[in-house]
């Protein structure tokens, strides 16, 4: 929509009004973690830290396994992006390209479970993971995630929306089925593929429930409820609590700078074709 | 000229062979997945719904009990008021939540400069983890030390517990749920008015509609079926809503009840209580209260949404 000059400037004050409640809490929580305990509470408050004390992240590595939790995460989330990405792409190739008996029935399975709210799945997946004598271990931490019927959809779609030649063409060169999966079709899924990384890395940094449910020890879970110990261990320590803060969010939002454009228009993708 | 019989014979052999060699290769394809979905997704849902008619003692044996935690869930005052405060949630954070996603989408789509900066700051609470949200928020409301009391003073305006006293504490935290959900149906809907064909604007313009005639007249019917997507999905992730509450009303919190939803409910009884059976029974209630809301917009939709 076309604007004219003085409503042009209309909007940039409001975006900016509503820029200003968006972005305060990060600004906060960086602050914050840099000041003294003192200077935390005070009031009227201090915004701006004297000097950048670093009392906040020494005490959270010294006094908490926060290093330990930190690799968790790290290790959970590749893991979880690269079994994605492996078994999503060979199925959704599969169910977007090949023809097979049972094809259609199964594909319905996905979906069904694609609709079911997460959470019900909880109970069984917790006494599983009981009787595999798998509590309180990384592997506890991504087991169920690393099959994801969100994802195997989302790559159908996009195997599906590839040309037909190019298949004809690569058996005309001589390619088996794997040859023509791994060498032909799964390069050009490529921006399909970075969405699916994207999404799953975004989901397996910051999961919560299920690392609470199955790991109680602290130096075996993952960022998000590592946080919510943080919080019941110094209740009124500010500064500690907003350096763990930012140290989790860091990594993610540098990420989504990064991948802005991917992160937004998977989004908005998954919007307009839903 | 006709092929010699057994030559014919040995040809379709071949292809049959081909063929299921073909399938063969789509099975091996799909089959690590399919195992994982069925171990970890498919028989557990069948279990939960099993489970729910079970009570299951802490060495998590079950016994079969029939509609016993279906009875006491509907007789349970805890299940009602978190089913009222998740129905609270819902109707309170998703039409607000969409209202100021539809404008700053809104005023996105217009001639502007810095376009793509917007986006991307707006969209930034939507990657970063709710633990971290939530305790950031915790202390900005902080009764005591908290920097919204603070800047409320300014204003003459007394401090309040903001988010342990319980006649505030709810509302606080869907302040929180507006806030970290805006960005994503905001880029949804950013995305379905860049799909408007501008032609429809230019029309519009030479017949001397206004920017916000334009809206109405144009942008917002033509908007339907986003919105619809949108209203859908904001409502089932409404239903859902866990990390905010847990991270923001601690376990000890004289704000607890008045901010329990139907999923901390289920996590307490299931994780907190040992009660897996009763917890098993609140899942499937969720799971069909979903199901039905699901089915209900599907068919109010063809009442709103214009597909052309």
């Amino acid at each position: 929509m076309k604007l004219r000059k003085r409503g042009r400037i209309v909007v940039h004050i409001i975006l900016l009004l509503g820029l200003i409640i968006v972005v305060f809490p990060f600004i906060w929580m960086l602050l914050t973690s840099f000041k003294t305990h003192a200077e935390a509470v005070q009031v009227p408050p201090c915004i701006f830290p004297k000097h950048l004390n670093l009392e906040g992240y020494t005490k959270i590595f010294t006094e908490l396994p926060f290093l330990q939790v930190y690799c968790n995460t790290i290790i959970s989330t590749i893991v979880t992006v690269v079994a994605q990405v492996v078994l999503c792409s060979m199925a959704g190739y599969a169910f977007g390209r090949l023809e097979f008996p049972g094809k259609n029935v199964i594909f319905l399975l996905i979906l069904s479970v694609l609709m079911v709210p997460g959470q019900i799945f909880l109970v069984p997946q917790y006494l599983i993971i009981m009787h595999m004598g798998l509590l309180d271990t990384i592997a506890a931490l991504f087991l169920p995630n690393l099959f994801s019927a969100f994802g195997t959809f989302l790559l159908r779609q996009f195997f599906m929306s590839l040309p037909k030649e190019l298949e004809e063409a690569a058996v005309l060169d001589g390619c088996n089925q794997f040859q023509t999966f791994g060498k032909i079709m799964l390069p050009l899924a490529k921006p399909g593929i970075v969405s699916l990384v994207i999404f799953t890395a975004k989901f397996a940094w910051n999961d919560f429930m299920w690392p609470l449910i199955v790991n109680t020890s602290l130096d075996k879970t993952i960022l998000g409820p590592a946080l919510s110990a943080l919080q019941g261990q110094y209740t009124n320590d500010y500064t500690g609590q907003m350096a763990g803060a930012v140290l989790s969010v860091i990594p993610i939002v540098i990420l989504f700078f990064i991948f802005q454009k991917q992160f937004i228009e998977g989004v908005a993708q998954a919007g307009i074709k839903g | 000229m006709s092929i010699p019989n057994g030559q014919a014979q040995g040809l379709v052999r071949q292809k049959n062979k081909a063929k299921y060699r073909g399938w063969l290769c789509a099975y091996l394809f799909i089959a690590p997945l399919m195992i994982g979905l069925i171990v970890f997704y498919i028989i557990p849902f069948i279990q939960s719904v099993l489970y729910s008619f079970t009570d299951i003692d802490s060495f998590n044996n079950a016994t079969f009990i029939g509609m016993a935690n279906y009875q006491k869930m509907f007789t349970d005052p805890d299940m009602w008021r978190s089913l009222g405060n998740t129905l609270l949630w819902v109707v309170i954070t998703v039409p607000i939540g969409i209202l100021l996603s539809l404008i700053v989408a809104a005023l996105l789509n217009t001639n502007i400069k810095g376009k793509s900066a917007y986006r991307t700051l707006y969209f930034l609470p939507v990657v970063t983890m709710p633990a971290a949200i939530a305790m950031v928020w915790k202390w900005i409301f902080n009764g005591q030390f908290g920097i919204l009391n603070q800047f409320l003073a300014l204003f003459g305006i007394p401090a309040h517990n903001w988010i342990t006293d319980p006649k505030y504490a709810f509302w606080m935290v869907m302040i929180v749920g507006i806030w970290s959900a805006m960005g994503y149906n905001m880029v949804i809907l950013l995305a379905g008015m860049q799909g408007i064909s501008g032609s429809y604007y230019e029309v519009a313009s030479i017949e001397g509609a206004n920017p916000f005639q334009q809206f109405f007249k144009v942008t917002l019917p033509l908007l339907t079926p986003t919105l619809f997507f949108v209203l859908l999905t904001s409502i089932i992730s409404g239903f859902q809503v866990f990390d905010i509450i847990y991270m923001m009303i601690g376990k000890g919190s004289p704000a607890y009840e008045s901010t329990q939803t139907i999923l901390m409910l289920y996590y307490r009884n299931a994780f907190d209580y040992s009660n897996k059976g009763y917890a098993s029974a609140v899942a499937v209630f969720l799971f069909l209260i979903i199901l039905v809301i699901t089915a209900v917009q599907m068919k109010l939709q063809k009442k709103w949404v214009n597909y052309d």
